[in-house]
C-alpha cells in the first residue's frame, strides 16, 4: 500500500519516495520536501490538520490534504 | 555629488531580515508603495565611509525566485529589469545560522543572476549554544561571495557588513552551479531562440509565467517560446530545486559541522504547550483577552488625554485669536478637532502593533495559524484573521492594519471587509442610550433584559462578519492558486528596537495617510454643521421666541437646536427623511445618521444638540436626551422611540459602515477605493434591510 506523510503518526519518521504530484506547491519542494529527504512528524492539530513536520531540517506546517500527496516509506529510528 | 549605491536586502522570512536593515538605516527609512499593488516597500539609507551612501530597500521576504504571491513576485520583478531604478548594485542574502541548508537554495538562485552577493550569516550568536561551527574560508570559496557573520541581537558584525557592502566590486558574479545540465537540449534550444538573454534569466521569466502570473516590468516577450508544457516544466523545476539541494548539501558537509546534542529542546518544549490541543487554545484566549484589554481599556487613559488636550487647544485657539471669525472658527472647530479626532487613535494602533509586532517576532504567531487554521479556512480566512477579529471589538482602525500580517492577499482581503462588522467601542455609547430608551427593565432567570440585548449586539456583529466572510469566500475570486505551507520559526525572544520601530512606522502610516482623508471628511462634515443657508440658520435669534422663565442657557440651547435643524447637515438629514421614513426614523435621527459618519458615538452628542439639552452638565446630560427621546412624538401624537423604531436603530448602527475614519484605512490599506466603496454600500444596503425588516415586522 501506498504510504503518505499524511499517515505517519505523532513522532514518527519517514524517508520521501515521490513528490512530483502536480498539486504539490513549488514552495514545499522548494522548503526540502524532495525525494530521498526525511520527514518526522511532530504534532497535530485536533483533527490531524494542519500536521506540523520536519522536513530535510526545516520545521514546517501543511494541511493534510498536501501531506496525503508526499509518498513516503516508513523508518525506525 | 556624493556617491550612491543600491542595495538589496533578500532573505527568507523569520532569517531576522528586518532586523539587519534596522541595523543598518535605524531610524533613517521610510515606507513607500509599489505602484499598483499592496506590498510595502521599505526603503533607507545607510551611511558608509567616504562620504558614499547606500540606499537599501528590504525586500519582501521570499523562499525563493518562484513567486507564490504579490509579495514574492516583488522580488522576482527587481531582479529581472536591470533598468528599474532600484535595481542593486550589490544583494544582501540574509541567511539564519539554524536553517542555513534551506536559506542558501534562494542565495545560489540569486548567485545565478550574476548580481554580486553577500551572504549574511545572521543570529550567529546561537552558534555555540546549538552546537554550530562553521568553516567560512571555505564556505566563502564554494559559495564565491564573501560571507558576513552577524548578531543583530548581540550588535555584533554590522561594521564589517558595511565595509563589504564598500567593497562590492571585489565579489565575484560567478554563479555557484550550472543547472542547465537538468536538461541540456532545452536549455541549448532557449539559448539559440534568445542569443543576447541570459539563460537563467529567461528560465525564470517562463517558469514565472506558468506558476504565477505575467512578469510586468520584463522588457523581453518569451511567449512565442513554448515547447514545454507547465507539467513539463514543475517537473524540471523539482529537478533543479535536487540540483540545488545536492550543491549545497556537500557544501554545507564540508563547511559545516553541527553537534546535535547540544541543540536545546527549547523549541518541542515551547510546542508540546503553546500548540497543544487543549492548553494550545487556552494560551491563545488569554492572550487575545489581553490584547482586548489593552486597547479596551489602558488605551482610554492616553484617549482622554488626548481628548481633553485637543478640547482645550480648540478653546484656545478661540480665545486667542478674537473677533470670532469664520476663519478662527474652522481653526478652532474644523481643523484641530479634526486632528484631535485622528491623533485619539494612536493609543489604541500604538497598543496592538505593540502585541502583534511581539507575537510575530517571538514566533508565535505561527502558531496561531496551526491552531486556527481548520477553523477559520472554511471562511475563507486565515488562522490570523482571528487577532484583527477581535481588536475589531475595541477599534476597526488598529484592526483593519492588523491584517497587514497575513500573507494571503484574498485571506487579508476577506478579513479587511468582515472587521467592522463586529461590534467597536464607539457603539457602545449609542447601543447603551438606545437599550435603556426601549428595552424594559427586568430580568429573565436572573438576566437583565438590557444586559442580554447588549451581549446579542456584540454576537450579531460577530456573526455577521463570519457570516459574511463565508459569503465572500464564495464569491471573490483570485488569479493566484495559494497553498498552505507555514514555516514555524524558532522561539525568540522580540527585539526591543525591532518592536519599537513597528509601532513607530505603523503609527506614523495612519496619521499621515488615512489622516489625512480622514481629516478632510472631518472639515466637510464640520463646515455641514456650522453653515447653512438662508435667514433661519444665520438669524437663528430672531426666530427663536423668548419666553420669560426661560435662563439664558435654555435659550441658547433652543437657539443652538434651531440652528443645526437649519444648517446643511440639517437639510440632509430632511432629505433623507422620506428614505428613512420605513426603518422608523424622522429627520432628527437623520441627521444623528450623518453627522455618526465622522463617528458613530457623535450621534449621542447631535441629539443632545438637537434636542437642545447641549449645555447640561455631563452627568445629567445622558439622563436627559434619554427623557427626550423618549418623550419625542410625531405630530400626530405617537411615540418617536418605539420598540420596533428602537430595534431597528440598534440594528442599523450594529451593520452600517458609518466611520470614515474606517473607509479612510480600508482606501490605505487595499490601495483602491474600490473596496471601501464596496464595503459602504454592501454594509449600509444590509443594515438598511435588516432594519426595514425588523421595524415593518414589530410595528
Amino acid at each position: 500500500m501506498r504510504l503518505t506523510i499524511a499517515d505517519l503518526k505523532k513522532g514518527e519518521k519517514g524517508v520521501i519516495t515521490d513528490s512530483s504530484s502536480e498539486d504539490i506547491p513549488l514552495k514545499l519542494l522548494e522548503m526540502g520536501c524532495l525525494p530521498g529527504n526525511k520527514v518526522c512528524l511532530l504534532q497535530l492539530a485536533p483533527f490531524s490538520d494542519p500536521m506540523y513536520l520536519n522536513v530535510n531540517d526545516s520545521f514546517l506546517a501543511i494541511r493534510k490534504e498536501t501531506a496525503a500527496l508526499i509518498v513516503i516509506e516508513k523508518i525506525d529510528e | 555629488m556624493s556617491k550612491q549605491l543600491n542595495v538589496a536586502l533578500i532573505g527568507n522570512p523569520n532569517t531576522g531580515k528586518t532586523s539587519v536593515f534596522n541595523a543598518l538605516t535605524g531610524l533613517n527609512q521610510k515606507v513607500g508603495n509599489y505602484p499598483g499593488i499592496t506590498v510595502d516597500k521599505k526603503q533607507g539609507i545607510c551611511k558608509l565611509s567616504r562620504g558614499v551612501k547606500a540606499h537599501i530597500l528590504d525586500l519582501p521576504g521570499t523562499y525563493s525566485l518562484n513567486a507564490s504571491s504579490l509579495d514574492e513576485n516583488v522580488v522576482i520583478e527587481l531582479l529581472l529589469n536591470k533598468n528599474d531604478k532600484d535595481y542593486p548594485d550589490v544583494a544582501i542574502i540574509v541567511s539564519d545560522v539554524e536553517n542555513l541548508k534551506r536559506n542558501l537554495l534562494l542565495f545560489t538562485q540569486i548567485k545565478d543572476l550574476k548580481i554580486p552577493t553577500i551572504l549574511v550569516i545572521n543570529m550567529s550568536d546561537l552558534m555555540t549554544r546549538k552546537g554550530i561551527s562553521l568553516d567560512i574560508e571555505l564556505l566563502e570559496a564554494k559559495l564565491h561571495t564573501k560571507i558576513a557573520l552577524v548578531s543583530t541581537r548581540k550588535n555584533r558584525g554590522i561594521d564589517e557588513l558595511k565595509q563589504l557592502i564598500e567593497n562590492y566590486k571585489t565579489i565575484s558574479t560567478q554563479a555557484c552551479l550550472d543547472t542547465t545540465t537538468i536538461d541540456e537540449a532545452y536549455f541549448q534550444s532557449l539559448q539559440k531562440a534568445f542569443p543576447n538573454q541570459d539563460v537563467y534569466k529567461l528560465w525564470l521569466v517562463i517558469t514565472q509565467d506558468a506558476n504565477f502570473g505575467k512578469i510586468t516590468r520584463q522588457e523581453l516577450d518569451i511567449s512565442k517560446f513554448k515547447t514545454k508544457s507547465n507539467q513539463e516544466l514543475k517537473r524540471l523545476q523539482q529537478k533543479e530545486a535536487i540540483k540545488r539541494y545536492q550543491f549545497i548539501n556537500a557544501t554545507l558537509k564540508e563547511g559545516q559541522t553541527i553537534d546535535r546534542s547540544k541543540a536545546t529542546g527549547l523549541r518541542s518544549k515551547l510546542d508540546r504547550l503553546l500548540i497543544h490541543k487543549v492548553w494550545g487554545y487556552v494560551i491563545f484566549f488569554l492572550i487575545l483577552l489581553s490584547i482586548f484589554q489593552a486597547i479596551y481599556d489602558w488605551a482610554t487613559f492616553p484617549m482622554d488625554l488626548i481628548d481633553t488636550t485637543f478640547a482645550s487647544l480648540a478653546e484656545w485657539v478661540k480665545n486667542t485669536f478674537p473677533g470670532g471669525g469664520k476663519l478662527t472658527d474652522l481653526v478652532a472647530e474644523g481643523i484641530v478637532s479634526g486632528i484631535g479626532g485622528i491623533v485619539i487613535f494612536i493609543p489604541q494602533i500604538a497598543f496592538l502593533f505593540l502585541f502583534i509586532s511581539i507575537l510575530e517576532e517571538s514566533g508565535y504567531m505561527s502558531r496561531v495559524v496551526f491552531l486556527m487554521d481548520r477553523v477559520m479556512r472554511r471562511y475563507g480566512l486565515s488562522g490570523k484573521s482571528l487577532v484583527p477579529l477581535i481588536s475589531g471589538t475595541a477599534c476597526a482602525i488598529p484592526a483593519v492594519m492588523a491584517t497587514r500580517n497575513i500573507e494571503n492577499w484574498k485571506e487579508r482581503l476577506i478579513t479587511i471587509l468582515v472587521v467592522p462588522f463586529t461590534t467597536c467601542s464607539a457603539r457602545l455609547p449609542v447601543y447603551l442610550i438606545i437599550i435603556a430608551l426601549v428595552i424594559p427593565e427586568g430580568s429573565i432567570i436572573g438576566l437583565n433584559y438590557q444586559a442580554l440585548v447588549l451581549m446579542a449586539l456584540y454576537l450579531l456583529g460577530f456573526g455577521m462578519a463570519i457570516f459574511s466572510a463565508y459569503i465572500l469566500n464564495r464569491i471573490l475570486k483570485t488569479k493566484h492558486k495559494t497553498f498552505f505551507v507555514v514555516e514555524m520559526p524558532n522561539y525568540k525572544l522580540p527585539l526591543l528596537k525591532n518592536v519599537i520601530i513597528t509601532v513607530i512606522e505603523k503609527t506614523k502610516t495612519f496619521v499621515f495617510e488615512a489622516g489625512k482623508i480622514i481629516l478632510a471628511i472631518s472639515i466637510i462634515l464640520w463646515v455641514l454643521a456650522s453653515y447653512g443657508p438662508g435667514d433661519k440658520f444665520n438669524n437663528a435669534e430672531s426666530y427663536v421666541e423668548t419666553t420669560a422663565t426661560q435662563s439664558a442657557y435654555e435659550r441658547n440651547d433652543q437657539i443652538a437646536a434651531f440652528k443645526l435643524e437649519h444648517s446643511y447637515i440639517g437639510i440632509i438629514g430632511k432629505t433623507i427623511e422620506p428614505l428613512i421614513k420605513p426603518l422608523g426614523y424622522d429627520w432628527k435621527v437623520g441627521i444623528g445618521l450623518v453627522a455618526s459618519f465622522a463617528a458613530r458615538e457623535v450621534f449621542v452628542g447631535t441629539l443632545a444638540t438637537i434636542y437642545s439639552v447641549g449645555s447640561a452638565n455631563e452627568g445629567e446630560n445622558i439622563d436627559t436626551i434619554k427623557t427626550k427621546m423618549a418623550n419625542e412624538t410625531y405630530a400626530d401624537g405617537t411615540k418617536v422611540f418605539t420598540l420596533a423604531s428602537g430595534i431597528s436603530l440598534l440594528l442599523f448602527y450594529a451593520f452600517a459602515m458609518q466611520c470614515m475614519s474606517t473607509l479612510a484605512i480600508v482606501r490605505r490599506e487595499t490601495k483602491s477605493w474600490k473596496w471601501p466603496i464596496l464595503q459602504l454600500i454592501g454594509m449600509t444596503a444590509i443594515a438598511y434591510i435588516c432594519a426595514l425588516i425588523a421595524f415593518q415586522f414589530l410595528k
